[in-house]
């Protein structure tokens, strides 16, 4: 890629940075304000940075040929674009305005991550191509952000309902939509999530076994993020067989989504693994 | 009569059959919920805790204590650990009973003798909306009907004297979505399990030219006997100007009853498969060098000769210096501690008989000259011959893991993305000429979004 595009490129980055900004000031004014038409423009601006953020990718793709997550400032940019969609399409499908206020912030600062992560440039890297690993990562992350959100949505329960519980008609009482609603968005979240984070260990499992010659090879990356998989299984199995509804739950989500970060960030920089020439 | 409470309950407990109360056991939720946790919380220790390391090095890190804590633990193989084991069993037998367990009760609600709704029932739920319509209940009632149809699959209707309940469901089959991801799950573990007892993982490593019809057993350190034989044709690499491999590839050819079946390149990432076994390219390295062309300076009259010769070859050197004799090629040469890499060894036979040996390694063309014989060899150019170094693996249960990848994927869509949903719409003439429409709806998953459909074809029904 010529010097230029990258600057381009990297121009857009910081536009988009700063649409994703004036959100999450929009939200934040929403939280006080509580004017829909406040909340309407929020969103219409997350909307524009998501747009922007999704072209410069495609554009830093094609003009590539690979997808751009081979160092941790291109991993943390696709997750913040993941997270900023997923935000968009569960905005609509729950209507709970409030998430942005975790959301908008959440996105703002892993793109200023992204943007200030130091370059590990010169180093050889395989390019990634195979479809089995585009959409591997892909998936991944839009499960990762999907499951942010569950967790977003569980703190915000667990905030209402200590509100209520000690009948305190405080500051976020008034703000915070019905406990069922957030737990709703909680239990549509962690399901949209885990199906994603299905999908993506499939497709992982699939390039591992075209690349290397086997689907597993005991590798830490491998083992947390199946034990993080079958601990999100646990929790559908609470909510939807057990039962379990509102704090636990969310206090699982919460749990949940703590080791998924580990997963994605932890081990990476403390254990080591096979994925590490991704995040260099 | 006279029991207490707590015999009462004992009592229950031990009339229960012993069959019976073991079913319920392994046929719980919460056993599966504390499964799964349990397996994904131990599974971390592998990670922590290195595997399969020697004795000393665990002693060294963890002390004496803690060492021997781990060691009772099996925590330095803990994914082959009894415990571990055990639970995956566990998980596996609470899949099984649990999923047996719910199916007659699934079985009943997917194929029902007789579809049937009850008004009353639905008229509770907490999805409802209701509205009042001006138009004429002739009218209507064909409307809405073609509507739902449209929507629904099943269509039922009951009429009283002045209302009419038509109900409409789809998704039944949905229910089975849940059993499809726990079969899936059930078929990448026999997956597995049959690729570990059956499978085996091995290297080998093929000169250009040569043949080869076993593999070495990476674990085992054992060979395995294949039914035909694989066959290296050439082995051909391109470097980077900075010396690092490009790419490298392996013309490779299967010869079965001394006929050859097939022939390919093989790549990195591009195996060549044969009955169902996988030849990776993995690694290359020089088996000999071949065809060394020797550049001879005699000190005393400073001539220069040049000479080609292979391994095993001698010839006579010129001035009566006597016979050399080139013995072979090393991948590598110690000398006094130092390793100067790929050398080549000869002998000189001096026409006196005195025989001496001549190191001329690859690296330091000059080495020959500290020797201050009266001949200075160097190694002017070769031939180099690789050997391709392929992975070798053998996985009969690849077709059930790629089935329960299939599965896995279809069985989370259907169970989390799809429901099975049934709605009423019941019509009823007021008194003032109006009508009155009450949509009610439920769906077995994400009510929510039930709500949301509800809430828009109300909106749709009263436009029409």
């Amino acid at each position: 890629m010529t010097t230029q595009i990258a600057d381009n490129i990297n121009m857009l980055l910081y536009f988009v940075t700063f649409l994703y900004i004036v959100s999450m000031s929009g939200y934040i004014l929403y939280l006080f304000k509580q004017k829909d038409k406040i909340e309407k423009s929020a969103l219409l601006f997350m909307g524009a940075g998501f747009l922007f953020h999704l072209i410069s990718l495609a554009t830093q793709s094609l003009f590539t040929g690979t997808l751009p997550a081979h160092t941790m400032g291109e991993s943390l940019s696709i997750a913040a674009l993941a997270l900023s969609g997923s935000f968009i399409f569960f905005r609509y499908r729950s209507k709970l305005k409030i998430l942005g206020v975790l959301a908008s912030p959440l996105t703002v600062l892993i793109m200023a991550a992204a943007l200030f992560a130091p370059e590990t440039a010169g180093k050889e890297i395989t390019a990634i191509r195979n479809i089995w690993l585009v959409s591997h990562i892909s998936l991944i992350f839009i499960g990762e952000a999907a499951l942010a959100l569950a967790c977003g949505a569980g703190i915000l329960y667990l905030i209402q309902e200590k509100g209520i519980k000690g009948k305190k008609t405080g500051f976020f009482f008034r703000r915070l939509p019905s406990l069922d609603l957030l737990d709703y968005t909680s239990s549509l979240c962690i399901m949209t999530g885990f199906t994603m984070l299905t999908f993506g260990l499939v497709t992982g499992f699939i390039y591992a076994k075209s690349a290397w010659g086997n689907f597993w090879s005991w590798d830490p990356k491998e083992i947390w993020s199946v034990a993080t998989w079958l601990f999100y299984a646990a929790l559908l199995h609470c909510r939807l067989v057990s039962g379990w509804q509102g704090k636990k739950s969310a206090i699982m989500t919460i749990i949940g989504f703590a080791a998924l970060l580990f997963t994605f960030l932890g081990v990476n920089l403390f254990i080591g693994s096979h994925h590490q020439i991704f995040t260099n | 009569m006279t029991k207490t409470k707590q015999n009462k309950k004992t009592d229950s407990k031990a009339n229960a059959p012993f069959y019976k109360l073991t079913w319920d056991f392994f046929a719980s939720a919460k056993l599966a919920i504390i499964v799964l946790i349990l397996i994904a919380a131990t599974s971390i220790v592998g990670t922590l805790i290195p595997q399969n390391a020697a004795d000393s090095f665990y002693f060294h890190k963890y002390g004496e204590s803690l060492y021997k804590l781990f060691s009772v633990l099996d925590f330095y193989d803990m994914y082959h650990a009894w415990w571990f084991l055990l639970l995956l069993c566990l998980l596996v037998i609470n899949l099984i009973v649990c999923s047996i367990d719910r199916l007659d009760k699934t079985w009943k609600i997917i194929f029902p003798k007789k579809i049937s709704f009850n008004i009353e029932r639905f008229k509770k739920l907490k999805i409802q909306k209701t509205f009042t319509s001006k138009n004429s209940f002739e009218k209507i009632v064909p409307e809405y009907r073609q509507y739902l149809s449209k929507q629904f699959k099943t269509i039922l209707e009951k009429n009283s004297d002045n209302s009419i309940a038509i109900y409409g469901e789809k998704g039944r089959w949905t229910r089975f979505g849940v059993y499809v991801v726990h079969l899936s799950i059930l078929l990448l573990l026999v997956g597995a399990l049959i690729g570990a007892i059956f499978g085996f993982k091995g290297h080998m490593n093929l000169n250009e030219g040569e043949s080869a019809d076993s593999v070495m057993i990476s674990k085992q350190k054992t060979e395995q006997k294949l039914d035909f034989t694989i066959k290296c044709n050439t082995f051909d690499i391109k470097f980077y100007d900075t010396g690092a491999p490009e790419e490298y590839k392996s013309n490779i050819s299967i010869i079965e009853n001394e006929k050859e079946v097939l022939k390919r390149d093989i790549i990195v990432n591009d195996p060549l498969r044969y009955k169902g076994i996988n030849f990776f390219q993995s690694n290359y390295g020089v088996s000999s060098a071949d065809s060394l062309t020797l550049e001879i300076e005699s000190k005393s009259s400073k001539m220069v000769y040049h000479h080609t010769l292979k391994a095993g070859q001698s010839f006579d050197l010129p001035e009566n210096g006597g016979k050399f004799t080139l013995i072979r090629y090393l991948p590598q040469f110690d000398f006094k501690g130092h390793n100067l890499g790929e050398s080549f060894i000869g002998k000189v036979k001096k026409p006196d008989g005195k025989e001496f040996m001549i190191v001329l390694p690859i690296r330091f063309p000059t080495f020959d000259r500290m020797r201050h014989g009266e001949f200075v060899f160097l190694a002017e150019h070769y031939e180099k011959k690789y050997y391709t170094g392929l992975q070798v693996t053998y996985d009969p249960g690849v077709l059930y893991v790629y089935a329960g990848f299939i599965l896995m994927i279809a069985g989370c869509f259907i169970t989390f993305f799809m429901s099975h949903q049934s709605i009423m719409v019941e019509i009823t003439k007021e008194k003032n000429d109006e009508l009155s429409v009450c949509i009610c709806g439920k769906a077995n998953r994400n009510n929510q979004s039930m709500k949301l459909k509800i809430e828009k074809m109300a909106g749709q029904l009263a436009k029409l």
